[in-house]
């Protein structure tokens, strides 16, 4: 194989210029991405400000492992140590790993998929990036006056009464980014139930749409309950409202409920799009269709109803009736179905597949390893004998972090890698973009598996100090985070090469099929230039050339 | 630094095996499942690979027989561990009845303790091997959880109300207690030991730490230095309630509900006395909120208890006890 991905020397031949009109080029100046409705460049601009927010967690991260490589507090304050974790938390997860794909690949693909010129809303679809914009604005508010130390999990009465740093601003800064999840979560059940293109029924739709229906139900529904619960907060620690605060007369277990019944569905908000990208990767990298259709497609919408009905496993020795408890214990084990159906049926893909390897595909592998011990280690964590130990130990820390990003941030660069060459129309380095899926692989094993072990001997999380026969694997936990770090920053640079060098994708450098795989790469301003129309089922690979012809949305006419 | 390092805590408690045992099962479920989805992907990765451009997959679409074993047997498995995992938990917060009762209370950002015969320490617990101990536990400002990793148990601890954590220890030595609920600044200095030591030595540090009074006799002297019972007389012929033999009884309110008067009812009376309005008695207690703090709270709830049907109390309040009230008893 050469530099660049065998796909290429595929598609290469007959075209080997981008088109001449596209979404990129159709207006130019600071005005027309400022100003755009176009669900591409929309998701181009979360692209942008959710990667400057993954590397600054990702900067908190690396002084968390720093420190922690010695058992005394020997490089930063203990206050300073609850900023980095709780900052590390929040950017990560509000400003991140919730618009991560849903946003990005969600907005960019959506559309494209379903034969649609844009979402349904396209101004709400702006809107949402500016109340991410403008959240945003109050967390690094916060950030630069010093941080919050609360945790992101913001438990009271330390949140509501206790803490002195700038809960309130970042309080905010989530409730206004909140908005931003529930513009983008209607505008897709809107443009999934009103902008198939004809023919484009419910079972034609790729899973990719599946689990984002899915995900965006959770974000109507969920995010509410966040923002309300954090307005109390905001409002018991200004006005002391007794919500929260004992000595207020109110109830710091209430906080508990509610803050869960947002955050555990919140997590399948961040790993739901990311299985639908894996299926549309296994299902172009083996040139089949995903095994068990139904099944996979019914599986996301079951794990986000379910997700709504367990919130309370967080909350096993929190002085939660242990009647109650039971009921969420079972509930928990429920959501392990539908989540084994789906890794059992990606595996039954493969079978008798034509396997091409490729970046995506590791990705998209390297997701289901991982996917499938942080699942396995969540069962245990939802076994309530077992949890009682492990909770609030580095086992959580290992079996969360194996699910946002062995699972989560996997399927995002996986998808990332898959659809590059469609967003920007080229291609990126095969040998350095297979290099550093090792890298991430090997270097995120390194540093969260040892955590769990360190969980189950007892080391709880959110030390700033700790005893000293801990000290072994945490010295293999920060080494496994340098050797991360590399991994993630080897793509920054053969994207950002394969901006100006990159060899010319063609519309389907993959040989996928899919209505985004019939248009031009990148695609003009309003997707396709006439209206596709769908009479072929999802993944539908038969024997034909290898490079389909640009332009034919529908097999009967090609 | 050491180069050696245990892969699993040490068992020092009734609990740790069972716990363990849970443990080790879905470890080695957890294991066999990631071990066969990994090598059946290997497999398949290799089997399966593009051989010619242009090649597609065999055209297979599913097969509700494999939809359903592949779910069933999950769900077996998963019940199997609910199962399991409920015996477990209900063994770790069913406090068993012959339990010697010793008080906890937590605070940024340290643990304070008291034994049933009196002695106060902090940070470090000092217990007698195979004798069944409950801790009464409470806050005095944000969550705490006590958490003793080699025991295997774990309970928030809560500003507010009361929480119970039950253990027998197994082992003499020396144990690891944390804290692991996120609390602040020094979360990770509110720790210390558990120090398990065999009955006769125990017994002699008892003795070393000199005669105390114990929380009855402590609580005795607050309730005269408090006043209480100026109204809270023996028998109901006070202004407020008598308070002897009504501890795990019934009350009726005025409001017309009927609580159980627990713990936590007591406490609730003594520092928001207007919460719960004892039937057929006006509400002119003051409250005593911060001026007991709740180790105070503890050993007037501990006085009450010991209050039998009759009217002599159990414990009488000596100069002793009183001398010791007026450094823990009250705020600082």
């Amino acid at each position: 194989m050469t530099d660049t991905t065998q796909a290429a020397a595929v598609s290469a031949s007959p075209e080997k210029q981008l088109p001449k009109n596209h979404y990129l080029n159709a207006a130019h100046g600071i005005k027309s991405w400022l100003f755009t409705t176009d669900h591409k460049r929309i998701g181009l601009l979360y692209l942008g400000s959710i990667t400057i927010f993954f590397f600054i967690g990702g900067a908190y991260a690396s002084l968390i492992r720093l420190e922690l490589l010695t058992p005394q507090g020997d490089l930063v304050q203990p206050d300073t140590y609850n900023r980095l974790f709780t900052m590390h938390g929040i950017l990560m997860i509000f400003f991140f790993l919730l618009p991560s794909i849903p946003a990005v690949l969600g907005n960019f693909i959506i559309p494209l998929q379903i034969g649609a010129k844009d979402v349904a809303f396209p101004k709400l679809n702006l809107a949402s990036w500016y109340m991410y914009v403008i959240g945003a604005c109050f967390t690094l508010f916060a950030l630069f006056k010093g941080g919050v130390d609360t945790g992101w999990t913001f438990y009271t009465p330390f949140s509501s009464t206790y803490s002195n740093s700038y809960v309130v601003a970042v309080a905010v800064g989530i409730f206004i980014n909140g908005f931003s999840s529930i513009f983008t979560g209607i505008n897709f059940i809107a443009t999934i139930h009103r902008m198939r293109a004809p023919g484009m029924t419910w079972f034609r739709l790729p899973l990719f749409i599946w689990s984002h229906y899915a995900t965006s139900l959770i974000m109507v529904l969920g995010t509410p309950v966040l923002a309300i619960t954090l307005l109390l907060v905001g409002m018991e620690r200004m006005f002391n409202f007794g919500f929260f605060d004992p000595a207020l007369g109110g109830d710091p277990v209430l906080f508990q409920h509610l803050f869960w019944f947002y955050s555990h569905p919140a997590v399948y908000i961040m790993v739901l799009p990311s299985m639908g990208v894996v299926s549309e990767i296994i299902a172009a990298f083996s040139r089949k269709q995903v095994f068990g259709y139904k099944f996979v497609a019914f599986a996301s919408i079951g794990i986000a109803v379910l997700g709504f009905l367990v919130w309370g496993h967080h909350m096993f020795v929190s002085s939660q009736s242990p009647y109650t408890g039971l009921i969420f214990s079972a509930l928990s084990m429920m959501v392990a179905i539908p989540s084994a159906v789906k890794v059992f049926n990606w595996m039954a893909t493969l079978y008798q597949g034509s396997i091409e390897y490729s970046t995506p595909m590791f990705y998209a592998l390297g997701f289901i390893g991982l996917f499938t011990i942080g699942g396995l280690t969540g069962v245990m964590l939802g076994t309530m004998g077992l949890d009682v130990h492990v909770h609030d130990t580095y086992f959580v820390v290992a079996h969360f972090h194996y699910i946002m990003v062995g699972g989560a941030v996997f399927g995002y660069l996986g998808g990332i890698h898959y659809w590059w060459p469609k967003i920007t129309g080229r291609l990126y380095s095969g040998f350095w973009s297979h290099l550093s899926a090792l890298v991430i692989f090997l270097g995120f094993n390194l540093t969260f598996f040892p955590q769990f072990v360190l969980g189950y001997l007892g080391m709880p999380r959110r030390y700033h100090v700790y005893p000293e026969e801990f000290q072994v694997l945490n010295i293999l936990s920060t080494a496994g985070a340098s050797i991360l770090a590399v991994g993630y920053a080897i793509p920054m640079v053969y994207f950002v090469l394969s901006l100006r060098k990159g060899e010319i994708a063609g519309p389907n450098p993959w040989g996928a099929v899919g209505l985004e795989w019939e248009t031009t790469s990148p695609p003009p301003l309003h997707n396709f230039e006439s209206m596709p129309v769908v009479d072929f089922e999802p993944y539908q690979y038969e024997e034909h050339e290898p490079v389909p012809k640009p332009y034919r949305y529908s097999r009967s006419e090609g | 630094m050491r180069l050696s390092f245990p892969l699993f805590p040490e068992q020092a408690s009734t609990l740790a095996s069972k716990v363990d045992s849970l443990y080790f099962f879905s470890l080695a479920i957890s294991a066999f499942f990631s071990v066969l989805i990994a090598l059946v992907i290997f497999a398949f990765f290799i089997k399966f690979r593009r051989r010619r451009a242009g090649e597609v997959g065999a055209p297979i679409h599913g097969s509700l027989m494999l939809e359903l074993v592949w779910s069933i047997i999950p769900f077996i498995i998963a019940m199997s561990l609910f199962v399991w995992g409920a015996i477990v938990y209900f063994d770790i917060v069913t406090v068993p009845g012959n339990a010697t009762e010793y008080f906890a209370t937590g605070k940024q950002w340290m643990w304070k303790f008291q034994h049933p015969e009196g002695q106060r320490e902090i940070n470090v617990l000092h217990i007698p091997v195979g004798e069944t101990i409950k801790l009464k536990m409470t806050s005095e400002d944000v969550i705490h959880s006590f958490y003793i990793p080699a025991f295997r148990v774990k309970q928030d601890v809560l500003p507010g109300r009361y929480t119970t954590i039950w253990f027998e220890a197994t082992k003499p030595g020396t144990y690891h207690l944390f804290c692991a609920e996120y609390c602040g600044s020094e979360h990770s200095l509110m720790g210390g030991s558990v120090v398990v030591m065999e009955p006769d030595e125990y017994q002699a540090w008892l003795d070393d730490a000199g005669p105390v009074a114990s929380p009855e006799e402590i609580g005795a002297a607050l309730f005269d230095q408090y006043i209480c019972s100026t109204c809270h007389e023996t028998d109901d012929s006070g202004r407020g309630p008598s308070l002897h033999g009504i501890y795990g009884k019934e009350a009726r309110l005025a409001d017309g509900r009927t609580v159980m008067r627990d713990d936590d009812y007591l406490r609730e009376s003594i520092l928001r006395p207007a919460t719960h309005i004892v039937n057929g008695y006006p509400q002119i207690m003051p409250t005593f909120q911060g001026q007991i703090n709740e180790v105070g709270v503890l050993q007037l709830i501990s006085y009450i208890k010991s209050l039998g049907d009759s009217e002599t109390p159990a414990a009488a309040a000596g100069d002793e006890a009183v001398a010791a009230s007026n450094s823990v008893g009250t705020e600082e």
